[in-house]
């Protein structure tokens, strides 16, 4: 059996994966950015020595770390909505599935490259008669935050390539246009490869610029 | 005794542009002691490695006992060439031991295991059989009380002992040393090259690359020294590091001010 | 509003979602031994000094790493058997695009592995006349595992988590069940609640083992 390629098919409805593009980019920034905040108090609970503050920031950690993202995305579509009497869009349940995950990923990059930096440091700094938030703003995080950045890449590559599963919350991401434009035109072959390429070229592309950023910072480190 | 055991014929070794070895053509007898000596960058190093093809020739035939090796082909740049098979090279270097400068034991294996892999995974030797020629060996080397010991925790001297013995266990017909002393410390040189005298007395055919030019002198019935990737002077130990015919040598010798011979 | 909790739903559910984790657990197992081995046969391409090895090698790594698992997945399951000429089982759809993409990132692992040990190995090895897969099996692999386990646990984990992604392909394993039984009951939040910690159950002693070779094996260095 020969297949008859017909890629036509599908390029007379670009401007609909292009909506989803724009929609899959919007759920993954938003979702970085909420990350980050998220991640950054849960590393400084679990760095504090109060127990109370540490505890509940581990578990927080350990469960979004053992349990898999697709689950979320519906407890927050299904399950969240009926505990709260509120019932949220799909692409707030996606954000906030995203951005909690996230927020448990970046928290440890974040307390990895703090704890990263060797005693001395702290020492070195305390001796010159620096506080506690000097030595963090001024000796720490300078040192810390140049190693963060190969990690936190990689997590936001991984949020970026996660965010396809808001498609089953019927979010309007790059998938799920994909999954509509082949329900008009019936050319699955045609319709998922093309979204896979383009997936390809945005995380291929952004990954190999990230590349050169990382060599630059490192150089200049 | 005169019989040839290995013959090369105009070795070329090229690395990308950079021509190493331009053109050697030697020949070793059976019993036969050869030393190797030359600048570091000379080439000399380069030269023994294609001997068991740790290096492959860019150009060039050699013979092992009479039989020309390799097959005539087209090799990957598409330049007629000699190919050689996997198998074949194996073969070859279980016949042809070397030692290397940075000893290249295995961290993972014991002293013990370390001898005994060769014969296990090579020559299909038994178990049984293997500890006992390896043990043996490394009696030779004097390592008997470190048969269970890791690399790792051995000086320089004695890990180089033990890849004499891992190489020895093989029964080669040659043996190539690679620098064997120069990445140890001077006291620990001693031990190393007591054991490479005690082999040369029982009259086995060896190839030593060295920067220890006293040693050389004693231990080799001949000298090559190695200018430019090709063989520049080759005699006697007698004429070669006591009456330099060529210039070239000369100078390099003056370089060694206090001679042990 | 007060939500009133009813978990005696999670009883009469519960034989139903084990043997939907049995389907989660066959879904692993496969994927993750045969997603080894395949990744090791694809590890060989990529240091491979040949071209026309390596390049494809090379393609085969970025595509499954720089596309969404669930692209991945929807792709075997919906286009995939167009150009096969032959419908494939949801499961089998899952499992294919589920080694693939594990065999992609172990690939990666073992290269690392691989060439992190010095030359002198290969050396030593060839001059006693090992073969270059004598070389591997007895004097490289060994000393790398040990190296190479907690990024593989790692992957295990993962890949555990990325089982989920096969309810979307009508894959009956525990997701799957979970989200059939939320809608019988009308209890999502009960259920996906139960589905999650059953997931953290499964994978939570992986992890934990994991962190603590990953530490054992630092502390020694």
């Amino acid at each position: 059996m020969k297949y008859q390629w017909d890629f036509p098919a599908v390029w007379n409805h670009f401007d609909m994966l292009v909506v989803g593009l724009v929609g899959t980019v919007k759920l993954a920034a938003v979702s970085i950015v909420l990350g980050v905040i998220v991640g950054f108090v849960v590393a400084l609970m679990r760095l504090s020595h109060r127990r109370m503050l540490r505890a509940p920031a581990t578990a927080f950690v350990e469960f979004y770390r053992n349990t898999p993202p697709l689950v979320h995305f519906f407890w927050f579509f299904y399950a969240l909505p009926i505990m709260v009497g509120v019932s949220f869009e799909p692409f707030t349940a996606a954000v906030l599935a995203l951005s909690t995950q996230s927020g448990a990923f970046y928290a440890e990059v974040f307390r990895g490259g703090i704890v990263s930096i060797e005693g001395g440091q702290w020492e070195g700094a305390k001796a010159l008669g620096m506080s506690y938030r000097e030595v963090m703003r001024r000796v720490i995080l300078p040192q810390a935050l140049r190693r963060m950045v190969a990690p936190f890449v990689d997590r936001s590559f991984e949020l970026t390539k996660t965010t396809a599963l808001a498609s089953s919350l019927a979010y309007a991401e790059l998938l799920y246009q994909a999954m509509q434009v082949n329900s008009i035109t019936f050319r699955p072959m045609e319709v998922y490869t093309t979204i896979a390429l383009m997936y390809f070229i945005v995380l291929f592309a952004a990954s190999n610029l990230m590349r050169l950023v990382e060599y630059r910072l490192a150089r200049a480190g | 005794m005169d019989e040839t055991v290995i013959r090369i014929r105009n070795l070329h070794k090229r690395f990308g542009d950079l021509h190493v070895v331009k053109g050697v053509d030697l020949e070793v007898k059976r019993g036969e002691r050869i030393a190797i000596i030359g600048a570091s960058g000379s080439g000399k190093s380069t030269i023994l490695r294609c001997l068991n093809f740790m290096e492959m020739p860019s150009e060039g035939t050699i013979e092992l006992d009479g039989k020309l090796l390799g097959t005539e082909g087209r090799a990957n740049g598409g330049r007629a060439g000699r190919i050689y098979s996997e198998a074949e090279l194996c073969a070859l270097r279980t016949r042809v031991g070397m030692v290397f400068q940075q000893f290249n034991l295995f961290p993972h294996m014991t002293v013990l295991e370390n001898v005994m892999e060769g014969l296990i995974t090579v020559k299909r030797t038994s178990k049984d059989a293997a500890r006992s020629r390896a043990t043996e060996q490394l009696t030779k080397v004097g390592l008997l009380d470190k048969l269970d010991a890791y690399p790792g925790k051995l000086s320089g001297g004695q890990q180089q002992r033990v890849a004499i013995a891992r190489a020895l266990a093989m029964e080669p017909e040659v043996l190539l040393f690679d620098e064997p002393t120069s990445s140890l410390d001077p006291e620990l040189v001693g031990e190393v090259l007591r054991v490479i005298h005690a082999l040369a007395e029982e009259g086995r055919t060896m190839l030593l690359v060295t920067h220890e030019l006293g040693f050389a002198y004693h231990f080799a019935d001949r000298v090559v020294f190695i200018a430019d990737g090709v063989v520049h002077e080759t005699g006697t130990a007698d004429e070669v590091l006591k009456h330099p015919k060529r210039e070239r040598t000369q100078a390099f010798l003056a370089r060694f001010t206090e001679r042990a011979f | 509003m007060e939500y009133t909790w009813d978990f005696t739903v999670i009883v009469d559910a519960f034989p139903v979602l084990l043997r939907g984790l049995l389907v989660t657990v066959e879904l692993w197992v496969l994927a993750f031994a045969i997603g080894l081995s395949l990744g090791f046969a694809v590890s060989l391409g990529r240091i491979s000094g040949r071209p026309w090895v390596n390049a494809p090698a090379i393609g085969y790594v970025e595509i499954f790493r720089n596309t969404p698992v669930l692209v991945q997945l929807i792709w075997f399951y919906y286009a995939f058997p167009i150009v096969l000429g032959q419908q494939l089982s949801p499961f089998t759809a899952a499992a294919l695009g589920l080694t693939l993409n594990t065999s992609a990132y172990c690939a990666e692992i073992f290269r690392g592995g691989i060439v992190s040990i010095a030359r002198g190995q290969w050396e030593g090895a060839k001059a006693i006349g090992m073969t270059r897969a004598m070389t591997m099996r007895r004097v490289i692999l060994p000393q790398v595992m040990k190296r190479m386990l907690p990024a593989f646990t790692n992957r295990g984990i993962e890949l555990a988590k990325v089982t989920s992604l096969a309810s979307l392909l009508a894959v009956n394993e525990i997701m799957y069940q979970g989200r059939l039984l939320s809608s019988t009951y009308y209890r999502p939040l009960e259920i996906l609640t139960v589905v999650a910690l059953v997931y953290f159950v499964l994978i939570y002693p992986g992890s934990y083992l994991s962190a603590r070779l990953e530490r054992r094996l630092a502390a020694r260095d």
